[in-house]
């Protein structure tokens, strides 16, 4: 396909794309990788306003246990499950998934390699056709008789594999379906990424001329592609012993709920990385940009991106360190664990040494660059505490997890999606966005951010478990000093929430009457910005891009411009 | 640093104290000179400091500030590994020798029950003593548990000794414990479980050695019977909290 394109692409330029294409083939059985970009995009983002409500309505539970939750009722208890698992469930596969891999997979790595679109346009737009019917299919278990799935995002067994135990005999089910679809759709992406990203770059784009963030893009997608096959397998697994009486996870019966977790956390752990990777990209590129310096040591980078991900596949057991595992193996992901903070030690280093005699300027994009850079530094020295087996003890399934994984995760989904949309917006929509309603939105995001999670690290420390829909059963957590942090979080969380109506207000204001962004209005390098902003159809019209120069030449000495295109000849 | 928010009550609960803290120090230490360095960098070279230098990371010169620090991280990873394990193979690894006695924690949707020895000191003979939501136990005595599951995943907790353990169907996982001080404290179950999740607590009562003998006696089965006010047996807390709602 993508060899017929070149011709077929200059040919449609001449003639104004196509001819008159419907709205619906236009729009939504696209195979044109922006479009797909696109979908994925709002597809994610309308997810993620699910799984935002899902988090207020348990949020004000915890605060305000038994009140009548506007726009919710009250929350009961079986409801208090089902909200705590689908919004872990949504905001990581149904969100961060889609918006950092997909949507910024789809639309960069054409664009940033230089060619007309992706390898196989149409398993692309199979790809989404797939990941919007599971989207689809997890919000109807919320609408099926015995509620939605509640048995946490992890999903156990034998909870999650028994009705009698779960009390959810179909949203279980239909929770496994979902993601098994939601996988296959994102199995499929990665193939067309990977494929795309190593055979048709631009002439002249050799393996170190790859902007990091398509580098990024493609080390997850190979995580994603060789992590979720034994989770797929553990899935089908789990719906057979929910819907045929098979007995894999049951130990009455001969089966084990511990290999469970196995299949679980090891793709678990390495879709951390996953969605790590891609918003590490995002934040590399636009810090080369704003603070106008070559990236600092871009094969180390790469390096120990590689490094990150082999790794990232042999510490997946210190999720289950108390889990009932053989002890002896504890210490085994203790050192594994400990050893993965070196390469991703190295990578903050690295992207902190950018900075270093830049030329910085503050615009949005490079303040969302820069927050992930400082949130996700506590997530990672936070996790320190619980990849050590001896703190984990005392750690394990309280507050302090999930106060961590939050500074891993927001940074990753929510920071690095912002600061991703900001930057490429002028190339999505060719026109700029509000920068003052940008820095309200972002300073009010980032603020109320750190006021709900660090109380949460103290609860955690206090004792505080996971999942419990309200406090007062267990007398060491029901103080008047721990209800007042977690009514301090919940109130942060609403003022958070309040603030992404600006994003909102600033996204639809700049769509339609923002200023017109040149072609390059960041003065970047790589090959996105070298063509009209939007891109047409086929991205870079009659003559693609060759390519010259690595993507990070900024400030070259002798040179009247701070930036040099790639492909600029020289 | 946890013992500001929960008592240390069991003679490992300070090691385990000891290795956060351990791990507080370090990390903080490499947290508070990255931010320094961080923020200096974006306060000296903002924009209007100048225009940038090029600078590609592979000079010997500038990269030893990147590989230097890297290898201390490496060191504190190795002090913070020793540590971890150290405590780990303490708490986890070993079984006291000459245990005061045994006692079976069982849980299952939603409640905790536990059954201890009665005078003769041993497990499954007909002075058992059973209970639901209570674990009584005596101070400076080590502790064997046996941990069994009914129906699902259950995490035995109890955050006064810095103790976890998930219980798993199927299997009998055995630790230990010493508490170090009298009181009554939390059993959380740790590990979601379903509906009733959120009211699976129970009690520890860590008593002397003569209030615990009062105790056996008093509620020994054999005693009960003879006895004219027998307690009727517990409903779990767990159902009545939820029957409530």
């Amino acid at each position: 396909m993508a060899e017929s394109v070149p011709a077929e692409s200059a040919h449609a330029h001449d003639h104004h794309d196509h001819h008159e294409q419907s709205f619906a083939s236009k729009y939504l059985f696209s195979t044109d990788h922006k479009i797909i970009a696109m979908q994925y995009m709002f597809t994610g983002l309308a997810m993620g306003l699910i799984g935002a409500f899902f988090a207020y309505a348990f949020r004000m539970q915890l605060a305000f246990p038994g009140m009548d939750v506007p726009f919710w009722g009250q929350v009961s208890a079986a409801e208090y499950n089902a909200l705590v698992t689908n919004h872990g469930t949504i905001m990581i596969f149904w969100v961060a998934m889609p918006v950092l891999i997909a949507a910024f997979g789809n639309y960069l790595i054409p664009l940033m390699v230089g060619c007309d679109d992706m390898v196989f346009p149409r398993l692309n737009r199979l790809s989404y056709q797939i990941f919007l019917l599971s989207a689809i299919v997890l919000i109807a278990s919320f609408f099926v008789e015995g509620g939605a799935f509640g048995g946490a995002w992890t999903a156990y067994p034998p909870l999650s594999a028994k009705a009698e135990y779960s009390l959810t005999p179909l949203g279980s089910s239909i929770w496994v379906v979902a993601v098994a679809l939601e996988f296959v759709a994102f199995l499929l992406g990665g193939i067309n990424f990977v494929t795309t990203a190593m055979n048709s770059r631009a002439e002249g784009m050799g393996m170190y001329d790859i902007p990091v963030v398509i580098w990024m893009i493609v080390i997850a997608s190979i995580l994603f592609m060789a992590s979720v096959g034994p989770l797929v397998a553990g899935a089908v697994m789990l719906l057979f012993d929910q819907t045929i009486g098979t007995n894999f996870f049951d130990p009455d019966r001969g089966g084990d709920p511990v290999l469970w977790q196995h299949l679980f956390w090891f793709f678990g752990h390495p879709e951390v990385y996953v969605v790590l990777l891609p918003a590490m990209g995002i934040t590399a590129d636009i810090m080369a940009v704003f603070a106008r310096k070559k990236l600092f040591a871009y094969k180390t980078i790469l390096y120990t991106t590689f490094a990150t991900g082999v790794l990232s596949f042999m510490v997946w057991a210190h999720h289950q360190f108390v889990a009932g595992i053989d002890p002896r193996m504890a210490h085994v992901f203790t050192i594994t664990t400990l050893l993965i903070s070196i390469p991703i030690a190295e990578l903050c280093f690295v992207y902190i040494a950018t900075l270093y005699k830049g030329s910085i300027t503050l615009t949005t994009p490079m303040l969302w660059a820069l927050a992930f850079l400082f949130e996700f530094l506590i997530g990672g020295v936070t996790g320190i505490f619980l990849g050590a087996s001896g703190a984990d003890i005392y750690f394990h399934d309280t507050y302090f997890v999930l106060a961590h994984f939050h500074y891993t995760f927001f940074p990753i989904a929510i920071i690095g999606t912002y600061a991703g949309i900001t930057y490429w917006f002028p190339k999505m929509f060719g026109r700029m966005m509000n920068d003052t309603l940008g820095k309200i939105h972002f300073w009010g995001t980032i603020i109320p951010f750190n006021c709900i999670f660090i109380p949460l690290f103290f609860l955690g420390m206090g004792g505080q478990h996971r999942r419990i829909y309200n406090y007062e059963n267990f007398p060491e957590l029901a103080g008047q000093g721990m209800q007042d942090l977690r009514v301090f979080a919940t109130v942060a969380l609403l003022v958070m929430l309040a603030f992404q109506v600006v994003f909102v207000i600033n996204f639809i204001v700049s769509l339609r009457s923002g200023k017109k962004a040149e072609n390059n209005p960041w003065r970047a390098n790589t090959l996105e910005w070298q063509t009209p902003s939007p891109p047409p159809h086929g991205n870079f019209g009659s003559e693609m891009p060759k390519v010259y120069r690595g993507p990070y030449e900024y400030s070259t000495p002798g040179r009247e411009e701070d930036f040099w295109p790639q492909n600029a000849p020289s | 640093m946890i013992e500001q928010y929960l008592p240390a009550l069991s003679t490992y609960a300070g090691d385990i104290d000891g290795v956060i803290t351990l791990i507080a120090v370090l990390t903080g230490f490499w947290y508070v000179l990255c931010n320094i360095v961080f923020f200096g960098f974006i306060f000296r070279y903002r924009a209007k400091s100048g225009a940038s230098e090029y600078i590609t990371g592979e000079e010997k010169e500038l990269k030893r500030w990147v590989t230097i620090p890297h290898l201390l991280v490496l060191v504190c990873d190795l002090f913070i590994i020793y540590g971890a394990v150290r405590v780990w193979v303490d708490v986890k690894q070993t079984l006291p020798e000459q245990p005061y006695a045994t006692v079976r924690v069982v849980g299952q949707q939603w409640a905790w029950s536990f059954v201890h020895p009665g005078a003769d000191g041993k497990l499954d003979t007909a002075d058992d003593i059973k209970t639901v939501d209570d674990l009584h136990i005596v101070k400076d005595k080590p502790y064997i548990y046996e941990l069994v599951a009914r129906d699902v995943l259950h995490n035995f907790s109890v955050p006064v000794f810095r103790l976890k353990q998930d219980a798993i169907p199927g299997r009998v996982i055995k630790g230990w414990f010493t508490a170090t001080d009298t009181g009554v404290y939390d059993i959380q179950c740790a590990e979601i479980c379903g509906i009733g999740h959120g009211v699976m607590g129970a009690r520890i009562h860590i008593t002397t050695e003569e209030q615990h003998a009062a105790w056996i006696a008093e509620n020994t089965p054999a005693n009960l019977a003879t006895a004219p006010a027998a307690p009727p047996e517990r409903k779990p807390l767990a159902a009545t909290a939820l029957a409530a709602r």
